[in-house]
C-alpha cells in the first residue's frame, strides 16, 4: 500500500525556551485520518511540540511542512473564555476566521449542540463549570471544521465525569475525519482514544507504535521505565 | 472645624434651593467632564491597547512616555491649548478660546495620557492570559485590541472614571483657555477659585462639596451600570 | 447572536464622544447672540461691579459681554494676542502704551476708585494715616509683613510707583518680609489674612472681601491712592476679527450718560465704589 504524503511533516525541530532545549532535533510525520496521543514524563517536550505544529512556538531550527493548505484548531488544558456568553464565543471564532455573518448563527448554534451545551448557550462563558468551559472550548474548535485538532492535555483540570463527557465529544470530532493530536497524562485515555501512541523522551521522538502494541510491549527502554512508573511524570 | 460644618449647611441649602446659576454650573461642568472623559477615552483606550499588544521599535520609550504623561502638569496643556486657539496662534481662526469647545479639549489632552496609560496596563494583563488562545483563533494584534477593550470593559470602567475625575476636577488648564467667564465657561472648579478669591471660604468650601456631590453620583451611576452588566453578561 | 457586537458598542461610544464634542462645538459658535469678549481686571469683577453693569448694557443693545478677568498686564496681553475685542482695565502708563503702540483705538478713561492699604488692626508697624508714602516707609522700617500681587497687575504697578515715589529701593530692602503672592487681588488678601501682613487692594475688591481676618483699612484717603480706569477697543487694524461694531458700542456705552449712572449707583453696604469721571464727549468716536 502506498501511503499518501504526510498531512504534515516535521524535521528536526528545535525549540530552545528560556536556554533549556524543549525540542531537540525532533522529527515526525502526522498522517490524515488517524488519532495519535503523545506521551512522554513531565518536561519530555509534549506541550512545547503541540504549540510548534501548532505554530504558536516558533522553531529555532527545523522545518513544519504541510501537505496543502489547512485549517486547524487547538484547545488548551485551561481554556481561555471571552467575556460574553457561550454562543458568542464560537461565532466570535468564525467571524475571526472570515465565516459570512448569516452562516455564524447556525454554526455555532450547531456545535453547541452537539457538545450537549446548547441549553445553556446564552450564559456567560466564564459563569460555567470547568468541564463546560472545555466543551465550549471544543464547541469553538469544533465550529472552525478543522483538519487537525491539537489538544493539549485537555481533560487535566477535570472531575472525572467531566472528563468522560470531553473524552466523547474528542471522539465525535474525531469520528467526523478532524485528525487528532493529543498530549495526556491519563494511561487510561491515551488507550481508548488513541490509534498510535507518539513517545518522547528529552525532546526528541523516541516511538511512534499502535495503541496496541505500545500498552502490550512498547519498543524503546524508555517508554518501558514510563509504562512501569519509573519515569518521573506529573 | 466649625468652618466645615458651616459649608455643609452651606451646601446643603445649595443643592436643596436648587439655585439655577448653581444649576448651570453644576450641569456645564459634568457636561464637559463627560466630554472630556468619553474623547479621552475615545483616543486612550484604543491607543493604550494598541501599545500594549503591538510589537514597534521604541515601545519601551512609549511606555515610560505614557507613564510620564501621568503627571502632566494642568497648567501646561492650558498654555499650550491656550496658545493654539489664541488669535495669534495656528488654530486662532477658529473662534474656539474661551468657549466650552476648548475647555474640552484642554481637558481631553489631560485625560487621553491616564486612560492610555492605565488601559495599556489592563490590556497587557489581559493579553498575557488571551494571547495563546486568541493566536490560536486567528486573531491578529490588530483584531485583539477591540477583543481585548471589551473583554477588560470593566475594568476600562474604573480607567475612564478616573479620567472623568481628572476632567471634572481640573482647574489651571480650564481657567486658561475657559477664561471662567460667568454663564458660559464659568464651571465647578473655577466658580471654586473665584469664591476663594473673594475671600468667601464657606461658600467656596460649600460648592466644593457639591462638586463632590456631583463625582460621587457619576461614581455610583456607573457602579450600577457595571453591576447590572455583570449580571447580564457575566 | 453577533460576535461584532463589541465592536459595534465601541464604536457607538466613540460616535457619542464626537457627537458631544461637536454639539458643544456648535452651541459655542452658532446658537449664540452676538457678544464681545472684554478683558478686564478682578477688581472690576470680583466687587461685584460687572454683575450689576453688564445686564444693564445687554439690555440697552443686546450685546452679550464675555469677561475674561486678570490682571491688567495679562489683560492688555490678552488684547495684543487679539483675543479680546475691549480692554477696561487700570493702568494708565500701561495703556496708553498699548494704544501707542497701535494694539487699541482709542483710551477712554471711564471711573475711578482708589486703592488702601489694609493691614492689620493693631498696626505694628504704625502705618495708619493719610499719606500712602509716609505709610510705606514706616513698614519698610519695621519690616513688617507685606503682601504684594507681583502679577503686573494695575494694582501691582501702582503699588511699585508708590514705593518707588516713597523713596524705598525694593531691590535693597526687599527681604523676607515682602511677600510676592504672584496672584490676583483676592488670593493675596488671602495671603495677606494668613500671615497678618500689610497689603495694597483696590477699595471695591477689599469691600467684597469676607475673609479679612484682623485686616482692616490702615491707610485710604490720599490723593495719590486714585485709580483711573480706562476703555479701550482692541485695533482691528491689527486684529481684523474684532467685533469692532459691537465692541464700540460697549465703550460708547460705558462713558455715556446711561453707563456712567449705572456705575455711580454700584455700593456695597451703603458705600460707592467706583466714581464715573468719562469725559464729556461731542460726539461718539468714530472708527
Amino acid at each position: 500500500m502506498v501511503e499518501s504524503p504526510p498531512l504534515l511533516a516535521a524535521r528536526d525541530l528545535t525549540v530552545v525556551l528560556g536556554g533549556v532545549k524543549a525540542l531537540d532535533g525532533l522529527s515526525l510525520d502526522l498522517m490524515a485520518g488517524r488519532r495519535t496521543v503523545i506521551l512522554g514524563a513531565n518536561g519530555a517536550g509534549k506541550s512545547v511540540l503541540l504549540r510548534t505544529l501548532h505554530g504558536l512556538i516558533a522553531p529555532s531550527a527545523g522545518t513544519l511542512s504541510w501537505a496543502r493548505p489547512h485549517r486547524q484548531a487547538m484547545v488548551f488544558q485551561r481554556p481561555v473564555m471571552l467575556r460574553r456568553s457561550a454562543i458568542d464565543n464560537v461565532t466570535y471564532a468564525l467571524s475571526v476566521n472570515g465565516i459570512p455573518a448569516k452562516e455564524r448563527a447556525a454554526r455555532a448554534a450547531s456545535a453547541l449542540e452537539r457538545v450537549g451545551l446548547a441549553p445553556i448557550a446564552e450564559r456567560p462563558a466564564r459563569a460555567l463549570s470547568g468541564g463546560e468551559q472545555q466543551r465550549l472550548a471544543l464547541a469553538r474548535a469544533w465550529a472552525l471544521k478543522p483538519e487537525i485538532l491539537f489538544l493539549d492535555e485537555p481533560t487535566a483540570s477535570l472531575d472525572p465525569g467531566a472528563s468522560a463527557e470531553v473524552e466523547r465529544v474528542i471522539s465525535a470530532i474525531a469520528d467526523e475525519g478532524t485528525r487528532i493530536v493529543m498530549t495526556t497524562h491519563h494511561l487510561g485515555q491515551a488507550r481508548r482514544l488513541a490509534d498510535e501512541i507518539v513517545f518522547l523522551h528529552a525532546g526528541r521522538t523516541v516511538e511512534r507504535t499502535p495503541v496496541a502494541d505500545f500498552f502490550r510491549q512498547p519498543a524503546s527502554k524508555e517508554a518501558s521505565l514510563f509504562l512501569k512508573g519509573e519515569l518521573p511524570w506529573t | 472645624m466649625f468652618e466645615i460644618f458651616a459649608s455643609l449647611q452651606a451646601a446643603w441649602a445649595l443643592v436643596n434651593g436648587a439655585d439655577p446659576a448653581l444649576a448651570r454650573i453644576v450641569a456645564l461642568s459634568l457636561e464637559l467632564s463627560l466630554a472630556a472623559a468619553l474623547l479621552g477615552a475615545a483616543i486612550g483606550l484604543p491607543l493604550g491597547a494598541l501599545v500594549a499588544v503591538g510589537r514597534f521599535p521604541g515601545r519601551r520609550a512609549v511606555i515610560v512616555a505614557l507613564n510620564a504623561l501621568l503627571g502632566l502638569p494642568s497648567v501646561v496643556v492650558g498654555l499650550l491649548v491656550y496658545l493654539m486657539l489664541s488669535r495669534a496662534g495656528p488654530l486662532g481662526s477658529w473662534g474656539l478660546l474661551f468657549t466650552p469647545t476648548a475647555i474640552v479639549m484642554a481637558q481631553s489632552l489631560l485625560v487621553a495620557p491616564i486612560v492610555a496609560a492605565l488601559a495599556r496596563q489592563t490590556c497587557e494583563d489581559a493579553w498575557r492570559d488571551y494571547e495563546e488562545q486568541l493566536t490560536s483563533l486567528g486573531v491578529s494584534r490588530a483584531r485583539a485590541v477591540p477583543t481585548l477593550l471589551w473583554d477588560a470593559r470593566y475594568s476600562l470602567l474604573t480607567t475612564v472614571l478616573a479620567g472623568f475625575g481628572r476632567a471634572a476636577s481640573e482647574v489651571g488648564a480650564v481657567m486658561i483657555v475657559g477664561g471662567n467667564i460667568d454663564g458660559v465657561t464659568r464651571v465647578m472648579t473655577t466658580a471654586i477659585a473665584l469664591e476663594t478669591s473673594k475671600g468667601d471660604l464657606p461658600l467656596a468650601l460649600a460648592l466644593g462639596f457639591v462638586l463632590i456631590l456631583v463625582v460621587l453620583v457619576v461614581n455610583a451611576a456607573a457602579y450600577g451600570l457595571r453591576e447590572w452588566s455583570v449580571r447580564r453578561h457575566g | 447572536m453577533d460576535v461584532t457586537l463589541p465592536r459595534r458598542r465601541l464604536c457607538f461610544g466613540l460616535a457619542a464622544a464626537l457627537v458631544a464634542a461637536s454639539s458643544l462645538i456648535t452651541t459655542s459658535t452658532l446658537a449664540q447672540p452676538t457678544f464681545i469678549t472684554i478683558a478686564s481686571t478682578t477688581s472690576t469683577e470680583q466687587s461685584g461691579l460687572f454683575k450689576e453693569m453688564l445686564p444693564a448694557f445687554t439690555k440697552a443693545t443686546g450685546i452679550e459681554p464675555r469677561v475674561v478677568a486678570l490682571g491688567t498686564g495679562q489683560a492688555l496681553d490678552m488684547g495684543r494676542r487679539g483675543d479680546a475685542d475691549v480692554v477696561f482695565v487700570h493702568d494708565q502708563v500701561a495703556e496708553e502704551k498699548f494704544v501707542a503702540d497701535g494694539f487699541g483705538v482709542q483710551r477712554l478713561e471711564v471711573m475711578y476708585n482708589d486703592f488702601v492699604i489694609v493691614g492689620p488692626r493693631v498696626d505694628p508697624a504704625k502705618a495708619r494715616g493719610k499719606d500712602v508714602l509716609e505709610g510705606l516707609r514706616r513698614i519698610a522700617a519695621a519690616r513688617a509683613p507685606f503682601a504684594s500681587r507681583a502679577d503686573k497687575s494695575g494694582t501691582h504697578a501702582a503699588e511699585l510707583r508708590y514705593w518707588q515715589a516713597a523713596g524705598i529701593d525694593l531691590g535693597k530692602e526687599k527681604g523676607p518680609w515682602y511677600r510676592e503672592t504672584g496672584s490676583g487681588m483676592g488670593p493675596t488678601l488671602n495671603t495677606a489674612s494668613g500671615l497678618n501682613a500689610y497689603a495694597l487692594a483696590d477699595r471695591g475688591t477689599w469691600l467684597a472681601f469676607k475673609n479679612r481676618g484682623d485686616l482692616d483699612i490702615v491707610v485710604e484717603g490720599d490723593q495719590r491712592l486714585f485709580n483711573q480706569y480706562g476703555v479701550m477697543l482692541v485695533n482691528p487694524a491689527k486684529h481684523p476679527h474684532v467685533k469692532k461694531d459691537a465692541g464700540q458700542k460697549f465703550v460708547d456705552w460705558v462713558v455715556s450718560p446711561a453707563g456712567q449712572s449705572v456705575i455711580a449707583a454700584y455700593s456695597i453696604g451703603g458705600q460707592q465704589l467706583f466714581f464715573p469721571n468719562a469725559k464729556p464727549r461731542a460726539e461718539p468716536a468714530r472708527r
